[in-house]
């Protein structure tokens, strides 16, 4: 096998010579990255019938018509009339879990967030689902009353200050070229700053070999602010998110992405 | 521990890449206090011959990832990847050359 | 084809609402401060130490909430005499050990939920903050402290500078984006002593 990596290294060099380290790291990290079998655990898990009517998530609408995957990722968080709120992916597909397959939320919300050894059912569908908008143009909810009203409330989130701590989601994203530790900030009420970054979660941290998504995000920048936890899907997690999203609205979805 | 592998192979000119995803927890020694759990052997055949027998070790990260190259292949050629840890599980992925 | 235009151009600016605010910094207000509260309160639940009441604004959140960090001066400078007349400094010398410190400024640990209660916590320091030329990887949202006290000194004055200073930041300077170590109950007196070494103790990597 030595002489296999070997080959991969040099395959890497070639078409990297005029990169900058950084974007050289970016791709050598996105090349090596086993975010694809996320994808395909979540698929087995898209189609596998399960609940009190054993009925699979294949007729999951989310938001395109039942069943349809293609370019959905890309237009969440978006407003749901049979909900009659505005959900982001995970929220929507713990909705079908309810609706289709007949599960208790309860049940179906007893473990979100996974680990290394064992991830989600919701981290390896979330993957699968996202996989669907690879090039598509990421295109919110932002007509329906509901969904403007949800983007005021993210955006005073965003700015509010509280906590142990003081801090707000701009004490670490509000200010260019800051750094916490080696790790560059991105400004998220900039849409040049904010485009990359919606366009790559849920995303596969190579430092932890976990797979996250975006409620995760939300749920450990709280953590790390000093604040209480916020319930999985909420109005506030997904207000957050939608204007995040919106804020970064346009780029090409380019996930699940690859992080440090 | 068999979770699903992934394997793409595409033909180039004179050459066949190959990129192949292993779900394993990779765990070292000292993650582990001494029960490590790693991938030892991978081998890679084409067309039922085998043309790779390598080892890897515990320094390997977990869900392994590898890109290599073949010298020549033609369409549909069947590339099959095995692995065989340390604890003798097992698994294995095939893909016709594309 | 008449009758059908004004239609159209009806339905178009239906579906056209107007672009939202995206990249634009909101003014809250007092009743939007309430407004969040109360959503917080709805859509948030306590774990561990991370009590409900963390969402609940105090003077300093609020009147920095409504200014977008940029209170008027009058205002600012008052609340600023106050806290600082609140922070008990004790007496006699405020520089504990240095090695202590660089162990505290290392730790981000502290006050999140998933922080046990009781355990030690530290202060983030290298998190915003050059310290030790030793450690490189330190973060950059607050300013530079290499050479701290060999810049200022140690007399009595300073020592208090700083020992306050990471008591309550706020009491310096209101919208400080630095968290209240003592003030939050995060640090130890002796802990923030040790902090204070680790700036001012000539002996410290800090004045190396």
């Amino acid at each position: 096998m030595r002489a296999v990596a070997l080959l991969a290294a040099v395959a890497l060099a070639g078409p990297a010579a005029a990169q900058s380290q950084f974007e050289k790291y970016q791709q050598m990290t996105a090349e090596g990255s086993p975010v694809e079998l996320f994808e395909m655990e979540g698929e087995a898990l898209w189609r596998k019938p399960q609940g009190p009517r054993n009925v699979s998530l294949e007729k999951c609408d989310l938001g395109k018509g039942p069943g349809v995957l293609q370019g959905a990722y890309a237009a969440l968080p978006r407003y749901f009339a049979d909900a009659d709120r505005v959900m982001d992916a995970e929220t929507r597909i713990l909705h079908c879990m309810v609706a289709l397959q007949g599960r208790s939320l309860a049940e179906a919300s007893k473990r979100l967030f996974g680990n290394a050894d064992n991830p989600s059912e919701m981290e390896y569908l979330t993957a699968y689902v996202a996989g669907h908008s690879r090039g598509v143009r990421m295109t919110p909810g932002t007509e329906h009353p509901k969904e403007r009203a949800a983007f005021a409330l993210g955006q005073k989130l965003f700015y509010h200050r509280a906590g142990a701590w003081d801090f707000s989601c701009t004490s670490c994203h509000g200010q260019e070229n800051k750094r916490i530790r080696m790790s560059e900030l991105p400004v998220l009420d900039r849409p040049e700053d904010a485009r990359p970054i919606v366009a790559t979660w849920p995303a596969y941290r190579v430092s932890n070999s976990q797979l996250k998504t975006m409620q995760w995000r939300i749920n450990d920048c709280y953590r790390q602010m000093r604040m209480p936890e916020p319930n999985f899907g909420s109005e506030a997690t997904i207000a957050l998110n939608l204007f995040l999203t919106a804020t970064g609205q346009g780029a090409a979805y380019n996930g699940p992405g690859t992080k440090r | 521990m068999a979770g699903p592998m992934k394997m793409r192979a595409t033909l180039g000119n004179g050459f066949t890449d190959v990129r192949v995803l292993m779900t394993h927890p990779m765990s070292t020694e000292q993650q582990t206090k001494g029960q490590p759990h790693f991938i030892q052997n991978v081998t890679v055949k084409v067309n039922g011959k085998t043309v790779i027998e390598g080892e890897i070790s515990q320094a390997v990260s977990r869900n392994p990832v590898f890109s290599f190259r073949l010298a020549g292949g033609a369409k549909g050629d069947k590339i099959e990847v095995s692995w065989l840890d340390n604890k003798g599980d097992t698994n294995k992925t095939e893909a016709a050359v594309a | 084809m008449k009758r059908i235009l004004p239609l159209a151009a009806a339905a178009l600016l239906v579906s056209c609402a107007a672009p939202l605010p995206v990249g634009e910094r909101p003014k809250l207000s007092e009743r939007d401060l309430d407004e969040v509260t109360a959503v917080l309160k709805r859509d948030f639940h306590e774990r561990g130490q991370a009590k409900m009441e963390r969402v609940e604004l105090d003077e300093v959140q609020r009147l920095c909430n409504v200014h977008a960090d940029n209170p008027p001066a009058e205002q600012a400078r008052a609340l600023e005499a106050k806290l600082l007349a609140a922070i008990p400094f004790p007496s006699g010398s405020l520089i504990g050990d240095w090695k202590a410190g660089e162990k505290i400024a290392q730790s981000g640990r502290g006050a999140m939920w998933s922080d046990k209660p009781g355990e030690a916590a530290g202060g983030s320091c290298y998190n915003c903050h050059e310290l030790s030329p030793k450690t490189t990887s330190f973060g950059t949202i607050g300013p530079s402290l290499r050479g701290f006290g060999k810049l200022r000194g140690s007399t009595p004055e300073m020592q208090r500078y700083a020992y306050g200073k990471i008591w309550n930041a706020k009491a310096y300077n209101l919208c400080s984006q630095m968290p209240r170590l003592g003030h939050s109950k995060t640090l130890t007196e002796q802990q923030i002593k040790d902090l204070v070494a680790l700036l001012l103790d000539p002996a410290s990597p800090v004045n190396q």
